[in-house]
């Protein structure tokens, strides 16, 4: 089953003939700042179908639907939250493309800034550690001796 | 009966690997400079080898043999003789014999210009890379063999996917695994100078072009992976933090920082044990970039059909060649000492800073790829990390490097006078501030934040490159000794770095003035985009080699001239049944529009989607930049000047100590 | 010491994707597991039922759906699965071990009397979702999807894609829960 779902992967660049019956309807008018946020927020949620392309892209069926409700969602004064409310309740937060602050997403949005820190700190301490060797090591006599005569036989 | 000689060859050259990986350790062992120099013998044969085998697959496509149940799956009759010739590679199997002729190609390249390097490095080298084609041969033969036969032989293959019959995808995986394997040289040098103990300004200096070269080809596949991404697609859009892109996007990264480390090391002979580690990292990138792929664990655009069981050798093979050269790292690197001063206000300082951000830029990536994963597999839950999240966290990263990339350029090794260098940049700086202020308003008519911010930092970078040969051809009295005397290695960086300009610039306008807009138009209405008009004229019947196509004919016009003709397509590929859209671009220097063809309605009126995308072509020109870049650096006389003389010594020790 | 970070890292690494090949990432747990149906209205479709049985009322409503535990099956005659896993419907509706509500999802009724006459109709009652609004407020994403409820009407599995032998092995269990 595993195999035949990862085949189904690349299909969602193309569609399959299919008869799925399409109910044709009136693209639902929004308002100058409605359309702003309708086009602001679509790039923002995942399409289920193709599961690699936001709403805003996808020419999955399901995400004609879902455009189509989001339309309707916002011609009523919906606000983003309200959106993406209406989505998580239905499908997870699986459809949100930008994960919300929470416990176990607490390490994905600090990630970042503790790699940058971390690394900077590295730097520093590097810097610091160069500083004081700064001087070559002694030589070792000894060792250069035995070199020496090493290459000499 | 070709198939069975391919089959074969592949399991001769796993012997050859084999014993291109022993036996010149045995050599190293026993100091013996005979089984020392067999690495270059077997590494031919071993090309020979694969190449037989390749050979064989191409010839079983051209001919249509669908008794192999690869051919079978991804080879039609009417499939055009090209897409017969790219349809070897277009599924797992036939990729991966595509990456083991690469990686033995590259093999062979070493042996051939190792022929300059001391015998023990040389040879070394070779016996990592042999070790590194066992495993992948071992994957082919036991996992993924394009060799298996079918039977009861079927008439007519399933065909190559639709969307992968485009010339884009033709450069796209060759070039891209030329960068993927090309990294396997950097690595096979690391672990060289792990095992042998030698790491110098000279080791940097022969690891140098090798890395340069396999970054130079990352470079370009991934440039065409988005070309090919935008146009096939169909939604406009050039990057999408795809996990495939990300998998491709991490080495890069990481052979970005590894080749200004180098610098580093070659110069100042400072920042070893990281170098050695950055070169594991970026071919350690490479292999997880191709777990993520074939493995399935994360869904993806174009993930191959894959299995757990190759998954798991994959899992397996990643173990033991990174897990042994990181425990290799961990027991040798501290002996890798350095002396000297580090100063951070000074080019290897800054360079150390511009690692900083290139190393944290991957580590984001990674985090983000793969957090969904840690989470699905501890049980908290399925979430989805996208564009949005990355664009938020990647940016902050990637604008101070550019800042640093000017500044870098112009601060000299060892100690800078700041206020010198300081003050050279104000041109530089003024003219950023000028064009970026300007350019967005004079070709759009208007700016946003983004925009600004964007072609500044987009002109900062390429004019201080510009300004760094402006410089070095004035140094010189004659513009035209002046011109000559500039090393093809500062050729290549600052055109590099003019490329991340240009590539900036493009990002910056796509993002703040692209638009788009969904419109239902009936034969002869129009819609208004970017202050041009689209009139759909209507819709016929096309017809191409192995498909049938409904086409649909959009005039672009502005204040009344026709500026384009756009066709764009719905492809029915009768074979698998499957339809595609084949948008249709009218490309330009300033931007592209384009327009893709949805659904048709009963009326006569179709949908469709338009866009408008300002200078969208800048993205991959800035691409193809670094890559010529890349290629001049790479080039650069020193390395082949170095190279005899080190020979010459190494001669000239080994007859004194004769 | 710190030279053997790397190394450490990876082998978490390893340990996380040894896990991670285990699992799907497409397949998605339902929001919806422990929560009562979510409200419809669907028109059912007459179909030619066995001999003697009481047609369906012309519409019908979650409330429609408690009483006992019941398997919504979404489909379609278009999808390729639907057919993959109509022989064990069949099975299925043959043991007589569960009531089968199918909610016909965005299809052509005529598809769908031609498709359940050439392959049987499993249905106790076949609903249709023309608009596909049913499926978005269930949370369907792609046919065939089956989901458990109980005899309070609350949603206590969801099977994405064909309902085999080896899924019903895991709902029966639940049923008998619920029953009792």
């Amino acid at each position: 089953m595993r195999y035949a779902l990862a085949t189904l992967l690349l299909a969602c660049a193309m569609s399959a003939v299919r008869a799925q019956v399409e109910t044709p309807r009136p693209p639902i008018p929004l308002d100058a700042r409605q359309e702003a946020q309708y086009k602001a927020l679509l790039p923002e949620l995942r399409c289920l179908v193709c599961q690699n392309e936001s709403l805003a892209d996808s020419q999955a069926p399901l995400a004609a639907d879902l455009r189509y409700e989001i339309r309707g969602l916002i011609a009523k004064g919906a606000s983003d939250a309200d959106v993406k409310r209406y989505l998580v309740a239905r499908y997870g937060e699986f459809v949100l493309y930008r994960p919300r602050l929470e416990t176990r997403t607490l390490l994905l949005w600090s990630g970042p800034f503790l790699l940058l820190l971390a690394a900077c700190a590295g730097v520093l301490s590097y810097a610091r550690r160069r500083a004081r060797a700064a001087a070559p090591p002694p030589v070792d006599e000894g060792a250069l001796r035995r070199l020496l005569e090493e290459r000499d036989r | 009966m070709s198939a069975e000689l391919g089959h074969f060859a592949l399991i001769l050259a796993l012997g050859v690997a084999l014993l291109q990986w022993g036996v010149p350790l045995i050599g190293w062992r026993r100091r013996d400079a005979r089984l020392l120099a067999f690495g270059a013998s077997a590494a031919h044969a071993q090309f020979l080898c694969v190449l037989v085998a390749y050979a064989c697959l191409t010839y079983a496509f051209v001919t249509k043999d669908f008794s192999l149940a690869y051919v079978a799956e991804n080879d039609h009759t009417r499939l055009p003789l090209f897409y017969r010739v790219t349809a070897v590679w277009g599924a797992h199997e036939g990729s991966l014999l595509l990456w083991v002729l690469i990686l033995s190609g590259w093999t062979v390249a070493v042996s051939v210009f190792n022929r300059r390097l001391p015998l023990e490095m040389g040879a070394l080298v070779l016996s990592v890379l042999g070790a590194i084609s066992v495993g992948f041969y071992l994957f082919i033969l036991l996992t993924s063999s394009p060799f298996d036969r079918l039977y009861p032989v079927p008439t007519e293959g399933h065909d190559l996917n639709p969307i992968l019959q485009d010339p884009g995808l033709a450069l796209h995986p060759p070039v891209l695994y030329m960068g993927y394997v090309g990294f396997s040289v950097a690595f096979a040098f690391a672990i060289a100078a792990l095992i042998g103990g030698r790491l110098d300004g000279a080791w940097a200096r022969w690891t140098r072009p090798w890395t340069v070269t396999a970054w130079m080809f990352l470079t370009l596949g991934i440039t065409f992976g988005s070309w090919w991404a935008y146009k096939e697609l169909g939604w406009g859009g050039w990057w999408f933090w795809d996990p495939v892109e990300n998998a491709s996007f991490m080495p890069w990264l990481a052979g970005t920082a590894l080749i200004h480390s180098l610098a580093v090391t070659e110069k100042r002979g400072l920042l070893k044990s990281w170098t050695v580690l950055l070169a594991i990292l970026a071919f350690s990138l490479s292999l997880l970039g191709t777990f993520l792929v074939r493995s399935g664990v994360l869904v993806s655009v174009h993930a191959f059909a894959s299995d757990p069981t190759r998954g798991l050798f994959v899992l397996g093979l990643i173990g033991v060649v990174v897990g042994g050269a990181l425990a290799l790292y961990a027991w040798r690197a501290p002996r890798l000492s350095a002396y000297g001063e580090l100063n951070l206000l000074s080019r290897e300082g800054l360079l150390l800073f511009n690692n900083v951000f290139l190393v944290c830029a991957a580590g984001v990536v990674l985090l983000g790829t793969l957090y969904p994963l840690v989470l699905d597999a501890l049980g908290l839950g399925k979430i989805s990390v996208g564009p949005p999240y990355f664009d938020s966290v990647f940016v902050p990263l990637i604008v101070p490097l550019i800042l640093l990339v000017g500044l870098a350029a112009t601060v000299p090794w060892k100690r800078a006078r700041l206020a010198e260098s300081l003050r050279r940049l104000r041109m530089p700086a003024a003219a950023a501030l000028a064009v970026g202020l300007t350019l967005p308003l004079a070709i759009q008519g208007r700016t946003t934040l983004v925009a600004v911010a964007g072609t500044l930092l987009g002109v900062w970078a390429a004019g201080t490159a510009v300004q760094d040969l402006w410089r070095r051809v004035r140094s010189k009295a004659d513009w035209r000794a002046g011109l000559t005397s500039v090393p093809r290695a500062a050729w290549g960086m600052n055109l590099a770095h003019i490329g991340l300009g240009v590539w900036a610039i493009g990002v910056a306008c796509v993002t703040s003035f692209g638009a788009e807009k969904d419109v239902r138009l009936a034969p002869g209405a129009h819609a208004e985009l970017g202050g041009y008009t689209f009139v759909f004229q209507g819709e016929r019947e096309a017809a191409g080699p192995n498909y049938t196509a409904q086409q649909g004919s959009v005039l672009v016009e502005r204040e009344g001239t026709t500026v384009a003709r756009l066709y764009p397509q719905k492809r029915l590929y009768a074979s698998q049944g499957t339809v595609i859209t084949e948008a249709a671009i009218h490309p330009g220097p300033f931007g592209d529009l384009y327009v893709s063809l949805g659904e048709g309605y009963d009326d006569g009126s179709w949908s469709l989607r338009l866009y408008d995308k300002p200078m969208v072509r800048w993205i991959w020109l800035g691409g193809v930049l670094m890559f010529l870049g890349g290629g001049l650096a790479a080039s650069d006389r020193r390395y082949r000047l170095a190279r005899a003389l080190e020979r010459r010594s190494a001669q000239a020790a080994e007859a004194t100590a004769a | 010491m710190r030279f053997a970070l790397p190394l450490a890292v990876l082998i978490a690494l390893l340990a996380l994707f040894a896990v991670g090949l285990q699992r799907d990432p497409r397949r998605l747990p339902s929001p919806l597991i422990g929560k009562p149906a979510p409200a419809f209205d669907l028109p059912t479709i007459a179909l030619p039922g066995p001999p003697g049985a009481v047609p369906p009322p012309a519409r019908m409503t979650q409330a429609d759906l408690r009483g006992a535990p019941v398997l919504v099956n979404f489909f379609a005659s278009w999808c390729a699965g639907c057919q993959d896993e109509h022989p064990f419907l069949m099975e299925l509706a043959r043991s007589g071990e569960v009531r089968l509500v199918g909610i016909d999802y965005k299809d052509a009724e005529s598809d769908l009397r031609r498709w359940l006459g050439r392959h049987g109709d499993p249905y106790a009652v076949v609903l249709s979702d023309l608009s596909g609004n049913t499926g978005i407020d269930w949370g369907v994403y792609g046919v065939p999807e089956t989901f458990v409820l109980d005899a309070q009407g609350r949603i206590v599995f969801k099977q994405i894609g064909p309902l085999t032998p080896e899924a019903w092995q895991r709902i029966r269990p639940l049923l008998q829960g619920s029953a009792s």
